[in-house]
Parts: structure tokens; C-alpha cells; sequence
């Protein structure tokens, strides 16, 4: 699981930081440097943006994995710097950000970038959404292709009139979920899958916001 | 008591719709006007659903003025912009209000609309909506509760005969037969041959199928439905009748194409009837009719 993030633009995110002269930067080591959003570089490259804006940077560090535990033990050891600057910009997904400001109090903790999805990569640098948590997998009888994801309008009974030669109207270069689906089912020999009433689905699966108590 | 157009349907009849899209706005006139030309020539009148997910005065207010200037209606209602609650309480409106028929579909995509950044909704899908629609007549709603009155609809879907590939979308036609489509209203079809093929499947269950027709005012527009609306393919020897009429004359070609379609359709029985769809030129739906001999 990755979460995917795009960093916010500048002007955005100095905004955010308008009320605060002293930052300290943290970024991630785990999605946010695979998607080039908070890793090592992105952290020294925002440190310099915001010197050069006459930001003064108490301190930077690249949590190994933002959302985890460990970001407690990493606070800790910062303490000095954290502790005098007046906010924290966060070059992580929301998870992070949630975890640093569990950390440090009452001190503001602003996201530097937008969290998109949770995604996967093809290997060639593409993250693409495969899971939108929906609290109901329809993976089985979908040959592996979900429709909520994979199709715009995340229609459960096949494809709408937009499709067009295997692509989507919102745009030609992508796939049509339904065709995917028509054409991995038929391979399965399970069409009648796609034959199945599919109802409408349960938003409340699991109650907004979410909760699980696992132990 | 069934709907007129319902009855329609029923007769054997060619029968004939054709629809309008309400203004941008709160000028009606130009909307009653169209309504005027139509409501005695035609069986029924769709009135769109924020066609192309451009907002507009609503589909339903443009089914009242169809009531109210002694029309037959058929009320559009798209999957986008409501969730299940609102689908199923302008149905119960619709209902008191006289309008006895829908139309159910998905919607276009927000994206290509003029609300970019607005929510696409799809709680329910086309297929969900008109089992929404059985069961609102069964005295339910969709969350098991009893209703104190019912609504009784005359329900119908549409298709998109010449989606390549078919296959997905004669299997969602089955779909939404299965759940309580009476009527389907295509896509625009432009291949006659093609169309009958779709009918030799489409006659196997017993639904009525009105074939779409969408006027073509030019050979460019033509050349730009088939290049980029889905499902929709002109063939090039429309388009070159049209490149070929004179400066000035290409609608007058459109129509004439549109009424030779129709009545080669009537001749030969393909379907039940046809669905003029004018985009904007509903002015011209009567010389169409014309054109057609009817």
C-alpha cells in the first residue's frame, strides 16, 4: 500500500506558513520519497525555498516511515529544534501529518502536500488507484478489476454510454473499467458475472468516520 | 391507468418522441415555444437531465410546462447530481404531479460539464434506478419502509446500439430489461444495417425500442459526433451528402437525411418507433416529421 501524495504549490503552501518565521521540515522515507513529494531532496530543496523566503528552518529530518511509531522517538530526539520553531510543515501524505501533530502538542502542524489516493505502481514511475476502501471488496466477481476505482462514475452493472472503443469519455487515453472487466471476465469464461444484479452499495459499511477496534 | 404515452406504446403504433433541453437561465419562453411546436405532433417529449452536465433549470420543471400546455412528458432523470433519497423523493413528486414517465440514466460525467469541480453523486446506477422505480410501485422505498402511496411509472432506459465493443452494453440492456425498463431510447444510429442487427437481439424481449435520431446541421458537425461522441458514427457517406449540398443548405440536407431515415425505419419495421433528437434546432423537429411523410 502506498499512499500517494503531490506536493501543494508554493505560493500554497507559504500561505499556510504566513503567520510563522521559524519551520521545522519533516519529510517521509516511505511513499512520499517514492513519489518524490518529502524524501531527502524534496526536504533540502523546500529548506532553500524557504530561507529564500526569510523563513528561518530550526531543523529537517526524514522520518523512515512518517505514519509509524517511530515518528514519536524521532520528536524526542529534535526536540530542540521543534521546540523553537512555531510550526512543523510536513512533507508526508495525512497519515504523517496526523502522527506529528499526536507528537507535539499544541504546536501547528502544516501539510506540505496533498494526499490523492492509495495506489500502486507499474514500475515505470505510474501510480495508479487499484483500492478506494469502500468496506466491500467486489474483486471476485469482478475478475479483479474494481469498478469503483477503475471506472469514473464507479458504476456496479456495467458500462454507461460514455465508453467509446475501450475508453473513457472523461478521457481518451484511459481504459474503460467495463470493457476491462468485459474482456478479463470473458477470458475467465465468467461472464454471468457480469449478468449479476449488483445493488446499490452500502456506504455505511463501516460508519463515517471510520473505526475499527482490533484488540 | 397507464400513461398516454404508455398507451402508445401499446398500440402498435409508429410511435414518435422527441425531447427538449431546458434554458440556462429562467427564460422559459423559448422552452414553451418548443413545447408548443411539439406537444401535438409527437407521443411524448423527454426533457433533459443537465444534458452534458451543464446546469440548467431542471428536468422536471420542464415537465410540468409540458403538463400544463397539455403535453405528455417524459421525465429524464440521470444518476449524477442525486443520491438515493433525492432520486426516490422527486419521483414521488413527479408522480403527484401527473408525470407518469421516466427515463433513467446514468449521466454524463461531471468533467466534461460546465461544474468541473462539482461531486459526481452515482449512489445508484441506471439498473439501481429503475428497480428503484419497481419498488417505489411496490409501496417501498429502497430502505424497506412503507410508503403511504404509491407511484406507478411507465420506465424506460437507454442503449447505445453501436458501442464497440457491444457485447458490455447488450448485457447492461438485458440488466436493465430485468429490472422493469419498458421502453429504450438509442443512441443515435446512423447504420441502418447495423441497427437491424441490434433489433434481432433487441426483439427477443419484450420491451419497445425507439431509434435515436440526431439531426446533423452540417457535414463538420457530423465529422465531430463521430470523432468524439461515443457510441455515435456517421458514415461517410452522410457526411459527404451533406459536404455536397449547397452553400446555406446543409440543414435543410440534415433534415432531409433524418426524415429518409425515419421513414425507411417506419417502412420497414425495424423498431417501434423513433427519438428525434434536434440539439438546439428543435424548431426543425416538425419539417422532419415532414420529411418523413408523417
Amino acid at each position: 500500500m502506498k499512499s500517494i501524495t503531490r506536493q501543494k504549490p508554493f505560493d500554497e503552501i507559504v500561505n499556510q506558513l504566513h503567520d510563522f518565521s521559524r519551520i521545522f521540515i519533516a519529510g517521509c522515507g516511505t511513499c512520499a520519497a517514492i513519489t518524490h513529494t518529502g524524501g531527502v531532496e524534496e526536504v533540502a530543496a523546500m529548506k532553500d525555498k524557504l530561507q529564500s523566503q526569510g523563513k528561518f528552518v530550526t531543523g529537517s529530518i526524514v522520518i523512515p516511515v512518517a505514519c509509524d511509531d517511530v515518528t514519536e522517538a524521532l520528536v524526542e530526539e529534535h526536540q530542540c529544534s521543534i521546540l523553537s520553531a512555531h510550526a512543523i510543515l510536513m512533507m508526508s501524505c495525512a497519515l504523517g501529518v496526523h502522527r506529528m501533530s499526536q507528537n507535539v502538542g499544541r504546536k501547528p502542524v502544516v501539510p506540505a502536500l496533498d494526499t490523492l489516493f492509495i495506489g500502486m505502481d507499474d514500475g515505470q514511475g505510474v501510480f495508479h488507484e487499484v483500492c478506494a476502501q469502500c468496506g466491500q471488496c467486489l474483486l471476485g466477481e469482478m475478475a479483479g478489476i474494481c469498478p469503483i476505482t477503475a471506472c469514473h462514475k464507479g458504476l456496479l452493472n456495467g458500462p454507461c454510454g460514455g465508453t467509446n472503443n475501450g475508453k473513457c469519455e472523461i478521457d481518451k487515453e484511459k481504459d474503460c473499467a467495463w470493457t476491462l472487466i468485459y474482456n478479463r471476465l470473458k477470458e475467465q469464461n465468467r461472464l454471468d458475472m457480469m449478468r449479476k444484479y449488483q445493488p446499490p452499495k452500502n456506504y455505511q459499511a463501516v460508519p463515517r468516520p471510520r473505526l475499527i477496534k482490533v484488540f | 391507468m397507464p400513461s398516454k404515452f404508455k398507451e402508445a406504446l401499446n398500440s402498435g403504433k409508429f410511435v414518435i418522441t422527441s425531447e427538449i433541453g431546458p434554458p440556462k437561465g429562467t427564460n422559459l419562453e423559448k422552452m414553451y415555444h418548443h413545447i408548443d411546436l411539439l406537444k401535438d405532433r409527437v407521443h411524448a417529449i423527454n426533457v433533459t437531465d443537465h444534458q452534458s452536465s451543464v446546469m440548467r433549470f431542471p428536468s422536471i420543471g420542464g415537465c410540468l410546462a409540458i403538463k400544463e400546455r397539455g403535453g405528455e412528458p417524459i421525465l429524464q432523470m440521470t444518476c449524477r447530481d442525486r443520491n438515493r433519497l433525492a432520486l426516490q423523493a422527486e419521483l414521488l413528486f413527479a408522480y403527484t404531479r401527473g408525470i407518469r414517465n421516466v427515463l433513467c440514466l446514468t449521466g454524463d460525467a461531471v468533467p466534461v460539464g460546465d461544474h468541473k469541480e462539482a461531486k459526481g453523486v452515482f449512489d445508484l446506477d441506471s439498473v439501481q434506478l429503475l428497480r428503484a422505480i419497481r419498488t417505489l410501485e411496490s409501496g417501498k422505498d429502497l430502505g424497506g419502509n412503507d410508503l403511504d402511496g404509491a407511484v406507478e411509472f411507465c420506465a424506460g432506459a437507454i442503449v447505445t446500439p453501436e458501442a464497440n465493443p457491444i457485447e458490455p452494453q447488450l448485457i447492461k440492456f438485458e440488466k436493465k430489461v430485468e429490472a422493469g425498463a419498458e421502453f429504450f431510447q438509442t443512441q443515435a444510429i446512423y447504420d441502418l444495417e447495423k441497427f437491424a442487427k441490434f433489433m434481432q437481439f433487441a426483439r427477443q424481449f419484450p420491451v419497445k425500442v425507439l431509434a435515436g435520431i440526431v439531426l446533423l446541421s452540417s457535414a463538420r458537425m457530423a465529422q465531430y459526433m463521430t470523432e468524439n461522441v461515443p457510441g455515435i458514427f456517421v458514415p461517410q457517406h452522410l457526411i459527404d451528402e451533406l459536404a455536397s449540398a449547397p452553400k446555406g443548405t446543409a440543414l435543410q440536407k440534415g433534415i432531409e437525411i433524418a426524415g429518409r431515415m425515419i421513414a425507411t425505419i417506419k417502412k420497414e419495421g425495424l423498431c417501434d418507433g423513433v427519438h428525434i433528437m434536434a440539439i438546439g434546432r428543435e424548431e426543425v423537429v416538425p419539417d422532419i416529421l415532414q420529411a418523413a411523410g408523417i
